[in-house]
């Protein structure tokens, strides 16, 4: 691509962010690059804030992720976009100053959902976990050693918060307004494996409860109440109660934005509200939502590492003139690791009907998880067993019968199908 | 319509000395169905990416060994009840190499807890001080054999001290080893000969062992026999008798027949490259990239056998339910799509994602003593041999396709240093 004097800008500076940008360099884009982030950082890594940051073993400031200063960009950090004006093709900065843009990649990504109560979630002892000053902080609390640690949500961050903590010998209870720990990604009937195996750990788990107030001793936290009039005394909160979907700097810019993203065409740009393409825009990462067209073209939005890298070199190289060629569409992929236990997945598991244990053995702490949906294989889910999930996801790529027929590895005699367990 | 005759080349012992030129007319079909005598075939994964995701297909088994049956003896008694409940117990207990999940992973966790940091750290400096004891007692020659002389003794010493078995027991050994390492020759299993040689050969070599294990109960010392007879894992698994003994002639014929060929291999193929030989000399601690381009370039174990438990589709075949697979690492470590320039040995390559130590559950759970074994001699050579040059190239090499390696190497040298 020839020298250019067109403007790039991204919007947000995350992983997304920075490997949009990597894949404009490298397609050859030469004009100049701007980078915005709210947050006074580089890009960096998140998955190891909940946990090799939480457990000590590296600091919050040792995750910036490398590349960056070959990058040939400037970097406007702690200066969050508040406002997207297309007409003048600007983006509007909270200090009041304008970047003109020709070709903008909006990776704004999410951020914690609050504790709804804003005076008890400012209350000292009580955290959420999405960036690193947020991981720094929650570290230095748990390594004070609170008598107890309540964490508020059994989602990923729930558990994961939750079984380190055990590794670091603290008491912990987790509050889950679902049936199982897990339930709305995974269903309740592979949550509630999952759930046990953390509860051997010793992590107490209140399923179908709900926390209703925190109360607390000058301005910090002592004990949760509980909505069945129940209390926890606990000193140390962490809220994880999912994410949210930064867009809001979007209103008014005519595009296509609300809480669950910022839709994309086929392509990976952007569409207004009247559903008209804007060329000189993309998004990528948590903030995008798209057609996933091994999905049956339904529209998501996903929160995962590899898909915020995957799809920002996609969108990068859109924005750098060189589009890809077909629509970005990798099969969606995730890790957790909880405690000692590295949970990994393959697919998407909205909509199944059934799942199915084809390897292993829950009650043993191992094994594979296949989901389906109308007699196809939609995702698959490794418990302590990721060596075996490649070959699912082939299965769950191809759109494999459901359930497998044959023989495997450690796979029961007669596979059982199982309810899946999603309200 | 891939070549089927391909196998049987590699198998050939004509190739011993170089298969590789096979094995790239193998590549040519990622995955082919190959002539072995039956009329089922079996099934040759040549390419990297095909190998790999083999390796960690749960439909491929490792239980690949069809059931014992020891030769009958002509006594009723012994054919109708001893025979059956010893080829019976012979087939719950195989050593875990032919094994799969749950029960593999149990065993070898139970291996692995004994194969401490500690302890392998342990034969590191051993190991150092063995090869030069080896090399002293070849002072004044003006020839060296480094199989006999360094290249086996070596590793059986390691495994041997590391397991606790008597060091004045080891002769018995070597027969023993050399004959049941034929089991991962893929003919053997088909061979009725070779496979009574075998089983009476476990018997007898389990035998040893079952008296051996007596005795570290007895006595026990700070050696694996000891720790996998008297110790639990951490899980709480102990291992009953009869694994004991398949696992610790697993161990002891793995020390024998492996690291020999990597140790044979490495000088052969640093004198073949006079130039890597002298920057080694130069620069021990080039040793471990040495080893790693070593462990891609010339592996000493070649493939593996594996079993399908249903069909798998890959790179455009069906391989069916119940085939013969042959994973053929060898080849996938001299794949051009993974490594440039794949036929030169150049231990300068980054990224190391050879399958010279096989891959995923089973990969060999004694690779990092056979790196510093393998260090330990090479860099000992480098610096040791003076103006050393081959006799023969290529050497006379051992019987087997699979585990692959010279009967002997012998190297004129000026003397050693």
């Amino acid at each position: 691509m020839a020298r250019t004097s067109e403007r790039a800008v991204i919007v947000g500076a995350g992983l997304a962010a920075l490997r949009g940008a990597e894949a404009m360099r490298a397609a050859g884009f030469s004009g100049p690059l701007a980078v915005i982030g709210a947050e006074p950082h580089y890009p960096y890594d998140r998955p190891p804030l909940s946990k090799h940051v939480l457990a000590g073993a590296i600091p919050a400031d040792a995750t910036t992720l490398p590349g960056i200063h070959g990058l040939d960009a400037d970097w406007h950090l702690g200066n969050p976009a508040i406002g997207l004006d297309r007409g003048r093709r600007a983006v509007l900065l909270a200090d009041g100053r304008d970047l003109p843009y020709d070709r903008l990649l909006i990776a704004t990504g999410t951020r914690a959902r609050p504790w709804p109560n804003p005076h008890e979630g400012r209350l000292a002892g009580v955290f959420t976990l999405r960036g690193r000053d947020d991981a720094a902080a929650l570290r230095r609390a748990l390594a004070a050693g609170p008598r107890r640690v309540l964490v508020i949500g059994g989602g990923f961050i729930g558990c994961e918060v939750a079984s380190l903590c055990r590794k670091l010998g603290l008491p912990v209870t987790l509050v889950e307004p679902g049936p199982t720990p897990l339930a709305r990604v995974l269903g309740s009937t592979v949550g509630a494996f999952i759930g046990a195996i953390h509860a051997g750990h010793g992590v107490e788990i209140r399923c179908g409860a709900e926390v209703e107030w925190l109360e607390d001793a000058e301005g910090r936290l002592v004990r949760a109440h509980l909505v069945d009039g129940s209390r926890i005394d606990a000193d140390v909160a962490v809220i994880a109660l999912g994410a949210v979907r930064n867009t809001e700097w979007l209103d008014g810019s005519g595009l296509s934005a609300d809480p669950g993203g910022v839709d994309c065409d086929a392509s990976g740009h952007v569409h207004d509200t009247d559903g008209q393409t804007d060329p000189r825009i993309a998004a990528a990462g948590d903030v995008a939502r798209f057609s996933h067209p091994l999905y049956e073209g339904r529209r998501v939005a996903l929160e995962h590492w590899s898909h915020a890298a995957a799809q920002a070199v996609h969108a990068g190289r859109l924005l750098a003139g060189t589009p890809p060629g077909e629509p970005y569409g990798a099969l969606p992929t995730f890790w957790s690791t909880q405690g000692d236990l590295v949970v990994k997945s393959a697919g998407l598991t909205e909509g199944a009907d059934a799942v199915a244990i084809t390897q292993g053995d829950p009650a043993a702490g191992r094994f594979i998880a296949l989901y389906g949906r109308a007699g196809r294989c939609i995702a698959a889910l490794s418990v302590d067993s990721a060596r075996w999930l490649p070959a699912h996801a082939e299965m769950v790529a191809a759109g494999a019968p459901f359930p497998p027929h044959g023989a495997a590895a450690d796979r029961p005699k007669a596979i059982k199908i199982l309810e899946p367990g999603f309200s | 319509m891939p070549d089927a005759s391909l196998l049987g080349q590699v198998k050939d012992f004509a190739n011993r000395a170089n298969p590789y030129p096979v094995y790239a007319k193998l590549r040519e079909t990622p995955v082919s169905r190959q002539d072995d005598g039956t009329g089922d075939g079996t099934w040759v994964a040549a390419t990297h990416d095909t190998i790999a995701r083999l390796l960690q297909d749960p439909r491929v088994s490792s239980d690949t060994q069809p059931p014992a049956d020891r030769p009958r003896t002509g006594n009723p008694l012994t054919d109708l009840i001893v025979k059956p409940l010893k080829d019976w117990m012979m087939d719950r207990h195989r050593v875990f190499i032919f094994r799969d999940p749950p029960d593999h992973d149990a065993l070898r966790a139970a291996v692995m807890h004994q194969f401490s940091r500690e302890r392998v750290q342990a034969m590191r400096a051993r190991s150092d001080r063995l090869v030069a004891d080896l090399l002293d007692a070849k002072s004044g020659a003006r020839e060296i054999d480094a199989v006999d002389d360094l290249a086996y003794p070596l590793p059986v010493t390691v495994i041997c001290e590391l397991f606790g078995v008597p060091r004045e027991d080891e002769p018995k050994f070597h027969g023993w080893a050399t004959q049941l390492a034929t089991a991962l020759e893929p003919d053997s299993l088909s061979d009725t000969e070779i496979r009574a040689k075998n089983s009476r050969t476990f018997d007898a070599i389990g035998g040893y062992m079952a008296d051996l294990i007596k005795d570290k109960r007895k006595h026990p010392r700070d050696d694996m026999l000891s720790g996998l007879a008297n110790h639990a894992t951490p899980e709480g698994a102990k291992m009953g008798d009869y694994d004991l003994v398949a696992t610790s002639i697993l161990m002891l014929v793995a020390g024998h027949e492996t690291t020999v060929n990597l140790i044979t291999n490495g000088l052969l193929t640093l004198l073949r490259h006079p130039d890597e030989l002298e920057r080694l000399r130069q620069d021990p601690l080039r040793a471990p990239r040495v080893i790693e381009e070593l462990m891609r370039y010339e592996p000493p174990v070649q493939f593996r056998t594996r079993r399908t438990l249903s069909a798998i589709d890959i790179a455009g075949v069906t391989i069916p339910k119940a085939a013969d697979l042959v994973l053929l690492l060898a080849s996938g470590n001299r794949d051009a799509a993974v490594f440039p320039d794949p036929d030169r040995f150049d231990p300068d390559r980054t990224g190391t994602r050879h399958l010279g130590f096989g891959g995923s559950l089973h990969y060999c759970v004694g690779a990092p003593l056979a790196r510093f074994e393998a260090e330990a001699a090479l860099t000992a050579l480098a610096a040791r041999l003076k103006a050393p040059r081959l006799i023969e190239d290529p050497p006379p090499y051992r019987p087997g396709a699979a585990l692959r390696g010279p009967e002997h190497l012998r190297v004129a040298i000026d003397g050693i240093a």
